[in-house]
């Protein structure tokens, strides 16, 4: 019957909505860090420094919060609405943390390593222009998430509530790897 | 279970009581529409005047060309600033050709060709109610009108629009005092843009989940009408290529405004303002925006063959020559135009090894698009030809297409691009291959597709005049383009009277300009057709070309949600015109094999062991039939 719903509605269509602006976004990062190795390679700019700590703990944050996030859709399918919750109220709390734990390597990067946005080495400026575009997503997947919170505390039919979930948590996963991506072709391009 | 039950209602007597659910008001089925008829008309109707707008610009550098000493007081009242004493600013010339290069890739071709067809033929064709989000698909179309606003904004400030070229290459478009047009203009440019950008996406994966999940019954993707496979493949394009072009815009940002410098290096600002970034590489930028910038190319042309395909499959009366061989070179020419970029960066000191690869890769899209010029030509081959207005521009597409794809092949070898890069051969070529070609196709749909917008016909005759003056008149724009650029003469230059090497091509410029002022105005001919038409053209019938696809199943009214009652299925293939045996020269695609059997062949129960038993039995007993006569 849900899946009878679903097509109803079509809420397919509108999740596969979803999965073609991951592509989407996929190729925008695609494209940046190609940029930066176009850049580096053909300038003789690399980053030249070590990547701050706080990056670490960004990683372990995101990667908690992709948790939690399972944890909520999981709830969310055996209709136990307040673990449900929970777990989305953790998930957001997470990412919170996570955009202030890149406000602090930021913080870090400008204040203790003197690595500058506005830099005559690009390769720099690059480690901004990923992180601050990655935060751009986490903005998305908050609102996201906030709205399917919102919603679940209206009452919101189950076919509804389970693809306000999906559609986040598809962006919220997507956001994770992005970073990991990110982090490990940083890492890699440090030197 | 309530959702379900409400749900259900609605798709019952969707179209018997529609108004019901919702009240239809001016503001919700007008403007503020979520119905992807609708919303094709306003991308029609709001493409069809940037077009206008870009053509009146570039008659105003045309007229610039031709007469390039000479002062028309007219100007100056028109223009003002932009053009005192009567001739025209050198920097309003080059945001002249800027925003007519930018306003007719993007806005005519890009939003204007693809969301028309796009919105209007997917649901229809395929069988579909609407979109698969009309919301976004709503909101695609507002964002793109927002952007054609603040695209046509920059005419209003200070120092004039963009003008560093349709590509806006760093570091003029990265350092707004570079030029008059890179400040504010530039600014402007960027917004709109990215509105663009962001309107295009909202549109493209509309498409391909609608495309990709809501077919009627029995519509498997080898039963989609050609138009529909060009246009799917046009938004994969999209959807794929304009982030990256994002990326470039958004790194050009920083460089402009927060003192990057990843395009800008060694820069002196009127002979002795050394700037203060250094490193940048302004290439970085070429490559990002020609990773869009080719695919775009395919964007603009790609629905412009699909509907031509259908368009002269309905007008020949017969199938599509090559229906997997059409198909299969779009998917070429989809996957190869992701990997040519390089062959607009010849002679940027690109490592002559990697320029013999993206050579060779250009080099081979010319076998795509040559087995789709001879499947048009061959589906022409012997068909009982209707020389309606529209199959007449679909041919004209063809012509185009033929004639500026063989100077592709020129442009495409590194070598021969040294002496014809950035010449008025890559003009000519460009103009002829995607500019007239795709306007051509465009308008091929306008006079075809126009009963399912508006329910009534376009004036044939004006349609006559409107294509033989226009197609005559572009050959005599751009041929001769292709002579001054072999003899080395650049784009974009003010006055050809300034260079002693240029000069004996002003009389050329002069003829050229003329006959772009014919064709101008047989544009009026259009106009004038379709804007009466919409209110006093002829009723049209529910089927007027005697086609096979599913919009013309649907009622003459347009009512939201397509089709009353139940959506048709399908059960054929949407080529079978003039089929041997048939009794009328189309069988459309709702006809089940089982009411054609005097026409059906072997051939069309492929997976379908049971039809095929069938078929061998109704055939037999056929031929017992004429042994007792």
């Amino acid at each position: 019957m849900a899946q009878l719903t679903e097509d109803k509605l079509d809420l397919a269509p509108k999740k596969f909505n979803m999965w073609i602006f991951i592509f989407t976004s996929f190729m925008f990062f695609a494209a940046l860090s190609s940029g930066f190795i176009v850049y580096s390679g053909g300038t003789g700019h690399g980053i030249n420094a070590k990547m701050p700590q706080a990056f670490i703990l960004s990683t372990i944050i995101i990667l908690v919060s992709s948790g939690t996030m399972y944890m909520a859709s999981k709830a969310a399918k055996g209709l136990q609405f307040d673990k449900q919750r929970l777990y989305l109220w953790l998930t957001i709390g997470l990412g919170v943390a996570f955009f202030f734990s890149q406000l602090y390597s930021w913080y870090v990067l400008v204040s203790k390593m003197g690595i500058y946005f506005s830099n005559p080495n690009a390769s720099q400026s690059f480690i901004y222009v990923f992180t601050g575009m990655h935060l751009l997503h986490i903005i998305a997947g908050l609102l996201l998430l906030a709205n399917t919170l919102y919603r679940s505390y209206r009452n919101t039919p189950q076919v509804k509530n389970l693809y306000n979930m999906q559609m986040s948590s598809i962006f919220w996963h997507f956001i994770d790897i992005i970073w990991i991506y990110l982090y490990v072709f940083l890492l890699l391009n440090q030197y | 279970m309530s959702t379900l039950a409400v749900h259900d209602h609605e798709v019952a007597h969707h179209g018997d009581d529609h108004g019901h659910h919702h009240k239809a008001t001016f503001l919700n089925t007008y403007v503020f529409s979520q119905d992807h008829k609708m919303i094709a008309k306003q991308f029609l109707i709001t493409g069809i005047i940037m077009a206008v707008i870009a053509m009146i610009l570039s008659i105003l550098f045309r007229i610039q060309l031709a007469y390039p000493d000479k002062a028309f007081p007219l100007m100056e009242t028109l223009l003002g600033r932009f053009a005192p004493g009567g001739r025209l600013d050198s920097n309003f010339y080059l945001a002249l050709v800027t925003i007519h290069g930018t306003i007719m890739v993007f806005f005519v071709l890009t939003a204007g060709l693809s969301g028309t067809f796009a919105n209007l033929l997917i649901p229809l064709q395929l069988g579909v109610r609407d979109m698969a989000s009309p919301f976004m698909n709503m909101l695609s179309y507002w964002l793109f009108l927002i952007a054609s606003i603040v695209m046509l904004s920059s005419f209003m400030v200070q120092k004039g629009p963009a003008s560093g070229g349709w590509t806006i290459y760093p570091p003029l478009s990265a350092l707004p005092k570079a030029m008059p047009g890179s400040g504010m203009g530039m600014t402007l440019w960027l917004t709109s843009m990215v509105l663009f950008i962001a309107s295009q996406l909202m549109g493209g994966i509309n498409y391909v989940s609608t495309i990709l999940n809501m077919r009627t019954k029995g519509m498997d993707l080898w039963k989609m009408p050609l138009t529909v496979w060009a246009l799917f493949l046009t938004a994969v394009l999209g959807v794929l290529a304009f982030p990256v072009l994002v990326a470039g815009v958004v790194l050009l940002v920083f460089d402009r405004s927060f003192g990057t410098s990843f395009y800008l290096s060694d820069i002196v600002l009127n002979g002795s303002q050394v700037q203060p970034y250094e490193g940048g590489s302004p290439i970085l930028f070429q490559h990002l925006f020609w990773f869009l910038g080719h695919p775009e190319v395919y964007i603009v042309i790609m629905p412009a063959m699909g509907i031509s395909s259908e368009v002269m499959s309905v007008n020949s009366r017969k199938p599509i020559f090559g229906y997997h061989a059409m198909v299969y070179s779009l998917i070429g020419i989809t996957v190869l135009s992701f990997i040519v970029w390089g062959h607009h960066m010849f002679v940027t000191g690109m490592n002559p090894f990697l320029g013999g690869v993206f050579m060779i890769t250009t080099l081979i899209i010319a076998v795509p698009s040559a087995v789709k010029t001879f499947n048009w030509l061959a589906t022409l081959w012997r068909g009982n030809i209707r020389f309606s207005a529209a199959m007449l521009f679909a041919i004209g597409m063809v012509s185009f297409f033929i004639s500026g794809g063989l100077t592709g092949i020129f442009l495409g070898n590194a070598t021969l691009d040294i002496n014809l890069h950035d010449t008025y051969f890559v003009v000519a070529h460009f103009h002829l291959v995607m500019g007239s070609a795709a306007i051509f196709g465009m308008l091929a749909g306008v006079y075809h597709w126009f009963p399912k917008m508006y329910g009534r016909l376009m004036n044939e005759k004006l349609g006559y005049l409107h294509f033989w003056l226009t197609f005559i008149g572009a050959y005599l724009v751009f041929f001769p383009m292709h002579f001054m650029g072999l003899d080395g003469v650049p784009r974009r230059y003010y006055a050809f009277t300034e260079f002693e090497s240029m000069k004996q091509w002003l009389s050329v410029n002069t003829f050229v300009t003329w006959a772009a002022i014919i064709s101008a105005l047989a544009q009026v001919a259009f106009l004038y057709n379709f804007f009466h038409s919409i209110f006093f053209g002829e009723k049209a019938t529910q089927n007027p070309w005697e086609a096979n696809t599913l919009e013309w199943t649907t009622p003459v009214e347009r009512i939201h949600g397509n089709w009353p009652g139940e959506i048709p299925s399908v059960y054929r293939w949407p080529y079978d015109y003039s089929k041997p045996g048939a009794e009328e020269d189309f069988i459309p695609q709702t006809v089940p094999l089982s009411q054609t059997m005097s026409s059906n062949l072997p051939h069309d129960f492929e997976d379908n062991p049971a039809g095929l038993e069938a078929h061998a039995k109704w055939v037999n007993t056929q031929k017992s039939n004429e042994e007792v006569k």
